[in-house]
């Protein structure tokens, strides 16, 4: 039996605990602000990572991040955690969409020969939730997304998933496509030590182009708003006012 | 549920709908969703293989009867189901999906949030055709009845699916589906403990006909199941009360409720975040509080 050759894609976000502004040109948010790596994709890393402490027979994980230079540090991040080499398509201008990613993807598994994809379910800037899936389908592989419990034995993958209303659990053969859910795990914080070592991992640049695909957009934004103001109604008493307000605002 | 909500989106677009189901007594199934308001065809596939909606069979039969019947559009909910199927479907027809809409402005313009409801963004797609998901609370449900669509058997290209599925463990409820209830009630770490939550929350429930919900802090702390959490990461809702205990009201929870026709809130800090969007709020121990409006309600 082959060993596990794990792709970890990452994303630089904007931290989860800042609360985004929309910008005055209303193209975008504000991007001025503290970013940290997508906290699905911690998640991810972490997984990785515990499959190897688990004694799983794990070559090696590559963590990869499509993005601004600024990326380099989420993959040094990655590493950190125990992720054992990086690659970072730079691309300043444009943010991908998900089916280029995808794509990307598709390119970065079969250069690499990786069979196992994790991936976070959902990046926290734009709530997508499809780049798993889609690579998956473009591979032509099993997937199991929003995973709370991962196990492998052999070349089966037996995936706990959340669904609406519950849990199901899966069961398919590597190759495969994972995303995380929260209750996956507890990610890890990379200790200094670690992160010193990071530091002489390999990382590889590379370019679009050198996967031959492009910055193509099929969807043009709009325009980006703020969400309409809620006005908090002001505090009652007791819980009779309680029951009084609510009655008048028909809620009861 | 879902369904019936991406059925009312696609009316705002204009043109003919038809519906689509595939599973172990589909036809019959079709017949029934034939009466939905809005569609004028059913499609169908009766295969045992789709009962589970297992996105590696279930993508490629969509993608075969799409292109079949060379629709513009292709909508689903934004649930369980339609996000683990249809960034599939999208990629095998090389569209960028749009996911969780809340507005249809035009044809190929859409309204969604994104940074967890933080900022609204209205994009513009040039594919096709185009793959949405939509938000279930964003779009009124049509009726289940009335309808008088047509039946016709879909084109089965019986793809084997590498994932089998093994068990599943759904929690059972006789409350509403969160989803969908027309009032929640919502605890969060503020309860402290499971028991706690067990003995506070489900009568202040049952004396409102509500949903019980939970916050991220309450779920991770073993309080309540997964499948009540509301929020960014959990399910968004929207409906005519939302009434929470114990929870701060941090923007991944507000992500999944602010939508809610009126909010109320019970929570001992006076300065939590959660009194900025609450139209009723109330300072005080939810240990005091909840049962004395649980008592005062059943009245």
């Amino acid at each position: 039996m082959s060993g596990l050759r794990i792709l970890v894609p990452v994303k630089r976000v904007i931290d989860y605990a800042v609360k985004p502004r929309v910008n005055k040109a209303q193209t975008g948010v504000e991007t001025n602000v503290k970013h940290s790596m997508n906290p699905f994709d911690e998640l991810s890393i972490e997984e990785a990572v515990r499959l190897r402490e688990r004694k799983q027979p794990v070559e090696d994980i590559l963590a990869f991040s499509a993005g601004p230079a600024k990326a380099q540090d989420i993959l040094r991040t990655a590493m950190a955690m125990g992720a054992d080499r990086g690659i970072h398509v730079v691309e300043e201008k444009v943010e991908l969409e998900p089916l280029t990613v995808a794509k990307l993807l598709k390119k970065v598994v079969e250069d690499e020969k990786r069979n196992l994809v994790i991936l976070g379910k959902q990046s926290i800037d734009d709530d997508a939730n499809q780049t798993g899936q889609m690579l998956a389908g473009l591979l032509n592989w099993p997937q199991a997304t929003q995973a709370s419990k991962v196990e492998i034995d052999g070349e089966t993958c037996t995936v706990t998933r959340e669904v609406d209303g519950g849990v199901e659990t899966l069961k398919a053969k590597l190759p495969m496509i994972i995303t995380t859910d929260l209750r996956l795990n507890e990610p890890r914080y990379a200790s200094l030590p670690n992160i010193m070592k990071a530091k002489k991992k390999p990382l590889e640049k590379k370019t679009l182009a050198d996967y031959g695909l492009d910055t193509n957009q099929r969807l043009k934004t709009v325009k980006v708003t703020e969400p309409p103001a809620r006005q908090g109604g002001g505090k009652v008493e007791d819980v009779d006012g309680m029951i009084s307000k609510l009655k008048e605002l028909g809620a009861l | 549920m879902s369904s019936l909500a991406a059925i009312t989106a696609a009316q705002k677009l204009g043109g003919s709908i038809h519906g689509f189901v595939a599973g172990s007594g589909a036809k019959e199934v079709a017949a029934e969703a034939a009466k939905v308001e809005g569609l004028e065809k059913v499609i169908f596939v009766d295969n045992g293989a789709y009962d589970k909606g297992l996105p590696e069979n279930f993508a490629p039969l969509l993608v075969e009867n799409i292109k079949k019947g060379g629709y513009s559009h292709v909508l689903a909910g934004h649930s369980a189901f339609g996000k683990n199927l249809m960034p599939r479907v999208a990629a095998l027809l090389d569209v960028q999906q749009i996911s969780d809409i809340t507005s249809v402005e035009g044809e190929d313009t859409f309204v969604r949030p994104i940074y967890a409801g933080n900022a609204i963004l209205t994009v513009q797609s040039s594919d096709s055709p185009k793959v949405v998901t939509v938000r279930g609370t964003a779009f009124q449900s049509g009726a289940a009845e009335g309808g008088s669509a047509s039946t016709e058997e879909g084109t089965d290209p019986k793809v084997e699916s590498p994932t089998e599925w093994v068990s599943e463990s759904l929690t059972k409820s006789d409350r509403p589906e969160l989803g969908s209830a027309e009032r929640v009630v919502s605890g969060g770490r503020g309860l402290k403990s499971k028991e706690e939550f067990d003995r506070l929350m489900p009568p202040l429930a049952d004396a409102l006909g509500a949903a019980i919900g939970a916050s991220r802090a309450a779920v991770d702390s073993g309080f309540a199941d997964n499948s009540l959490q509301v929020g960014q990461t959990g399910k968004n809702v929207a409906p005519q009360l939302y009434l929470c205990a114990g929870i701060s009201g941090a923007i991944q929870h507000l992500a999944g409720m602010k939508d809610s026709k009126v909010i109320a809130a019970i929570n001992k800090d006076a300065e939590a975040p959660i009194f900025q969007v609450a139209d009723v709020g109330l300072v005080g121990d939810l240990f005091d509080k909840v049962p004395e409006l649980t008592e005062k309600l059943q009245k």
